[in-house]
């Protein structure tokens, strides 16, 4: 592994940010919008609800760890499109790069910019509607940590997808985050789901996140019992981490054997 | 007697599914040495170049650069060559500095900024340096494809139709900085083209290609003649239409 060339695929994302606010504003636009909307809703739920729940607590601050994952999902996923959208893929993979300097490249840039856009969201929170969010203390840091890495695995593995199937799948990247929303218990808990798609819940990393949290809500402090399911959250997350990164691999060799990195822009499901 | 080959390839094949795009070729490139890639559209041309260039897996047989396999030593081969080719465009959202900094990044080159500061002169890119490359006419991407190509020094060059969009005068000067940098360097050059006058100008030695295999090899100068015919031009459409009558199979 060479840092130099990780750093390559990481420079070429700074320089399409540097002086271009189109895409700055890109980073915070829906994170912003989603901030006003639930800051705005649960300010509204905590009159009504006459402070017996905090909703300004349990879902604004869900809604905010939310957009973490859905920054570091479109932070790895966006320079993987830059790269689909330019045609550069011939140009990379006929230099020195090696498939995982790529991925790390992907990776760095994804650290980059989910860290701006979730600092702003959060400072937008504090300014706009005295949310703290170290209100989690300590413990915020592993579950920003596993919605980080399940952010990253969806994201290359939303990449690998459109390497597989064409530009014409990148339709699927976009929502795969709200596709899966409703499964992860980010407003409510898992118990309110059908029991068969409890299982399906039980398999994602977030669901850990936000079953922990709102535990750690209600009880007021960190409980040891907090400890397991944060453990299986993040052994799960490495797991998918890890999953994606075969799963791009696997479609690099099939795209290399078809001679797709070439012409990467024909269609390729068949 | 003959330097090693700087590009050796032996009994290269490849096949998609039932249909066979390159079939068993056989060809080494010398320091110093242009030689072109010749043959109709669909002859395998650009399918051996992607696959010197490890964008395109082959089917069998081997690939040597300077003694080095190049599917176990991808990293270390792709760092001694490089590529300019008239469908690979470097990204149009980066000026043309960044993007040459990016490649001197991927390349690992030493004294980046010295080095950029040098291709922007030699290929005349210096007022565009600041701007954003998809804003160039075709001719000046080329340009800057070429000013990428040559960035780490490469000992082997891939052109695949470098100056096809350039206008007759830039493409001299082109043809004449790549014969100055192959002599200089010793470089190998492999290059692909359908303009027969510019191969003629700056090849030292020519493949022709038909249906994945080499038909003719030999001098560009002189081929035309050992097979009675006027010019190269006309060796070219003999190897598209005719094939069979000229099938001596190197």
């Amino acid at each position: 592994m060479s840092f130099i060339r990780i750093w390559a695929i990481f420079v070429r994302q700074l320089f399409l940010l540097y002086r271009n606010p189109t895409r700055l504003i890109n980073i915070f636009l829906w994170a912003t919008i989603d901030v006003f909307i639930w800051g705005l809703l649960t300010r509204y739920l905590d009159t009504i609800g006459q402070s017996a729940f905090s909703f300004t607590t349990v879902l604004f601050g869900a809604i905010i760890l939310w957009e973490l994952l859905v920054r570091a999902h479109q932070g790895s996923m966006l320079p993987f499109l830059e790269d689909v959208w330019t045609q550069n893929f011939i140009n990379f993979f006929a230099s020195p790069l090696k498939l995982g300097e790529y991925v790390a490249g992907l990776v760095l840039s994804s650290i980059f910019t989910s860290t701006i856009g979730f600092g702003g969201i959060a400072l937008m929170a504090g300014l706009f509607f005295g949310f703290n969010i170290l209100l989690l203390g300590f413990w915020l840091l592993p579950f920003l940590i596993i919605l980080f890495i399940f952010g990253i695995a969806l994201g290359i593995f939303t990449g690998g997808l459109i390497m597989r199937l064409g530009p014409a799948a990148e339709w699927i990247a976009w929502p795969i985050s709200a596709i899966i929303s409703p499964l992860v218990g980010i407003f409510y808990p898992i118990s309110v789901l059908p029991s068969k798609v409890q299982y399906i819940s039980h398999a994602l990393p977030p669901t850990y996140v936000f079953e922990g949290m709102r535990q750690l809500v209600l009880a007021g402090q960190f409980t040891p019992k907090l400890l397991y399911p944060l453990a299986i959250g993040f052994g799960l997350s490495l797991v998918y981490l890890v999953a994606a990164y075969l799963f791009f691999a696997w479609v690099h060799k099939i795209a290399l054997r078809r001679g797709l990195i070439a012409r990467f822009g024909t269609e390729t499901t068949t | 007697m003959n330097p090693d080959p700087i590009l050796q390839i032996n009994n290269l094949t490849k096949t998609y599914k039932k249909f066979t795009a390159v079939n068993d070729v056989s060809f080494e490139v010398r320091p110093g040495e242009i030689v072109g890639l010749l043959g109709p559209n669909g002859a395998g041309k650009t399918t051996i170049i992607n696959m010197v260039l490890g964008v395109l897996e082959k089917s069998s047989g081997t690939m040597q650069l300077n003694g080095f396999d190049m599917t176990a030593d991808r990293t270390k081969t792709n760092q001694d060559m490089n590529f300019a080719a008239v469908y690979a465009h470097l990204p149009g959202n980066l000026t043309v500095r960044q993007n040459l900094y990016v490649f001197s990044l991927l390349y690992s080159i030493k004294n980046v900024n010295k080095k950029i500061n040098e291709v922007l002169v030699e290929f005349d890119l210096v007022k565009f340096a600041n701007t954003k490359t998809g804003l160039l006419s075709s001719g000046e991407q080329s340009r800057v494809n070429l000013a990428k190509a040559t960035l780490n020094d490469p000992c082997l060059l891939l052109f695949d139709e470098p100056t096809a969009s350039l206008d007759p005068s830039t493409s001299q000067l082109i043809r004449d900085r790549i014969r100055q940098h192959v002599t200089d360097k010793q470089a190998a050059v492999l290059w692909t083209s359908h303009n027969m006058q510019e191969v003629s100008l700056i090849c030292d030695r020519v493949l022709f290609l038909s249906r994945g295999k080499i038909l003719l090899e030999g001098d560009p100068k002189t081929l035309p003649q050992a097979h009675g015919k006027a010019d190269l031009e006309e060796l070219f459409i003999a190897v598209a239409r005719e094939p069979l009558s000229l099938d001596q199979t190197v």
